[in-house]
């Protein structure tokens, strides 16, 4: 019997991670955040070439970011940078086999040992250090003079 | 000390027990929201409401098969044990892969109960999925003990391939895979690359990789070492969520990346050395 090839979940299957624990809406964030750090990045390498059209082109693009808007932008660009290397510590550990437990025999209720307190408490960690992180910005972006 | 890790064991199990059924919620009957599919015969994706008496103990696969034998005979499924040993029933529970012979109705919150066929499998009909490209990366990892040194043929030469409970116990858990699928529905990244081999098939790579009667490391290294092989696991753990056997597949691929990336030490290689050391020591004398 021929089977219909169009099952598979594709980008729809980012859609609602939170129906898989913890580790899928880490790795959601993850990609998340890697997306938006690049587009930051092609946005910075554009910014700071206008340096090449001499100092009232940079001055003119610096206002830019010199506005609410840009401010907001900047401190997500701050949250997405350090959720992203904190994160990317512990996962860099993990995809080496550190701190996810050793096979052993599994019994009923068989809870996975590879999603443990270690990991879940690293993406907790991720996630607070991201939330400070942008804390701090804010008050550093919106709270001067 | 036997009694005493008995009776810890006895109550952390009562505990679970009180926990579990705190969970669950008691009906008399349910709504199975019934996905309802044949692109062959023309019949366009809908889903069909049926419902169904239940009790505590029913599974999700006791009333569908209620709901085949009383309401509508024509409903697709394919099943077999009934006691999640043959991996059979597999399907999207509430949008979650799970077997249907292991999920209670009284486990699932709300009156309804969607079930709908396992996404990431090409779709045949209502419930049931195509699971020959999942077997043919199962197949491709070459899932059999390969030993160059034992010599099969000659009967007289067989001996015994030693193995200790430790040496067992390093790839125990990934032997009892069913093949079942529900890690390679829940697994984001077979969502979006069909020739990556998916949960299941680099499992059973690190089940025989470490086994240690097997000395194909090498190649199964080869094997999997490939753009579209283990370097596009991201750790998003779903599988291991989902694996009703505790196969724990997640920790299977990062523990085989670890031997890969000198993360962790290789014993199987240690031992070459050490034996030819004590075989180059041995022609010196």
């Amino acid at each position: 019997m021929e089977a219909d090839r169009s099952n598979r979940e594709g980008l729809m299957g980012w859609l609602n991670p939170g129906r898989y624990g913890w580790e899928r809406v880490s790795y959601w964030l993850q990609r998340l955040t890697g997306v938006g750090l690049l587009a930051y990045f092609i946005g910075h390498v554009f910014e700071t070439s206008s340096l090449t059209q001499g100092p009232d082109a940079w001055a003119a693009m610096l206002e830019l970011t010199q506005t609410p808007l840009g401010h907001t932008i900047l401190l997500l660009v701050i949250g997405m940078s350090t959720y992203h290397s904190a994160n990317g510590i512990r996962l860099i550990f993990a995809h080496g086999g550190k701190g996810l437990g050793k096979p052993g025999r599994p019994d009923y209720p068989y809870d996975a040992v590879s999603l443990n307190y270690r990991q879940k408490s690293g993406i907790w960690i991720a996630l607070i250090l991201a939330a400070v992180a942008m804390l701090y910005g804010a008050s550093v972006l919106f709270g001067g003079e | 000390m036997t009694e005493q890790v008995i009776e810890k064991i006895e109550s952390m199990e009562k505990k679970r027990e009180k926990e579990k059924h705190g969970k669950e919620t008691i009906r008399s009957s349910v709504v199975l929201k019934i996905y309802r599919a044949n692109k062959r015969a023309g019949e366009q994706p809908h889903y069909d409401s049926v419902e169904v008496p239940v009790q505590r103990w029913t599974t999700v696969l006791d009333a569908l098969l209620h709901a085949k034998q009383y309401k509508d005979p024509s409903i697709g499924i394919r099943y077999s044990c009934r006691m999640a040993s043959c991996g059979s029933c597999g399907m999207k529970i509430n949008g979650i892969p799970r077997l249907a012979c292991y999920t209670k109705v009284s486990e699932l919150e709300g009156s309804t109960v969607t079930v709908e066929p396992l996404a990431n499998f090409p779709h045949i009909r209502d419930l049931v999925t195509d699971f020959a490209q999942f077997f043919s990366h199962h197949h491709d990892v070459k899932p059999f003990v390969q030993n160059e040194n034992a010599d099969i043929k000659d009967k007289n030469k067989l001996s015994e391939f030693m193995q200790s409970p430790e040496d067992l116990d390093k790839f125990l858990q990934f032997s009892y895979c069913i093949k079942c699928g529900l890690c390679y529905s829940a697994c984001p990244t077979v969502a979006t690359d069909t020739k990556f081999p998916g949960p299941q098939a680099l499992s059973q790579a690190y089940r025989y990789f470490i086994d240690n009667r097997d000395n194909a490391t090498k190649d199964r290294i080869n094997i999997v070492d490939d753009k579209h092989g283990i370097w596009r696991c991201h750790f998003a753990g779903s599988c291991s969520s989902v694996c009703p056997k505790g196969v724990d597949p997640a920790l299977g691929i990062q523990l085989l990346r670890g031997h890969m990336l000198g993360f962790s030490k290789n014993e199987k290689k240690i031992a070459d050395l050490q034996d030819r050391l004590r075989k180059d020591e041995e022609a010196k004398q």
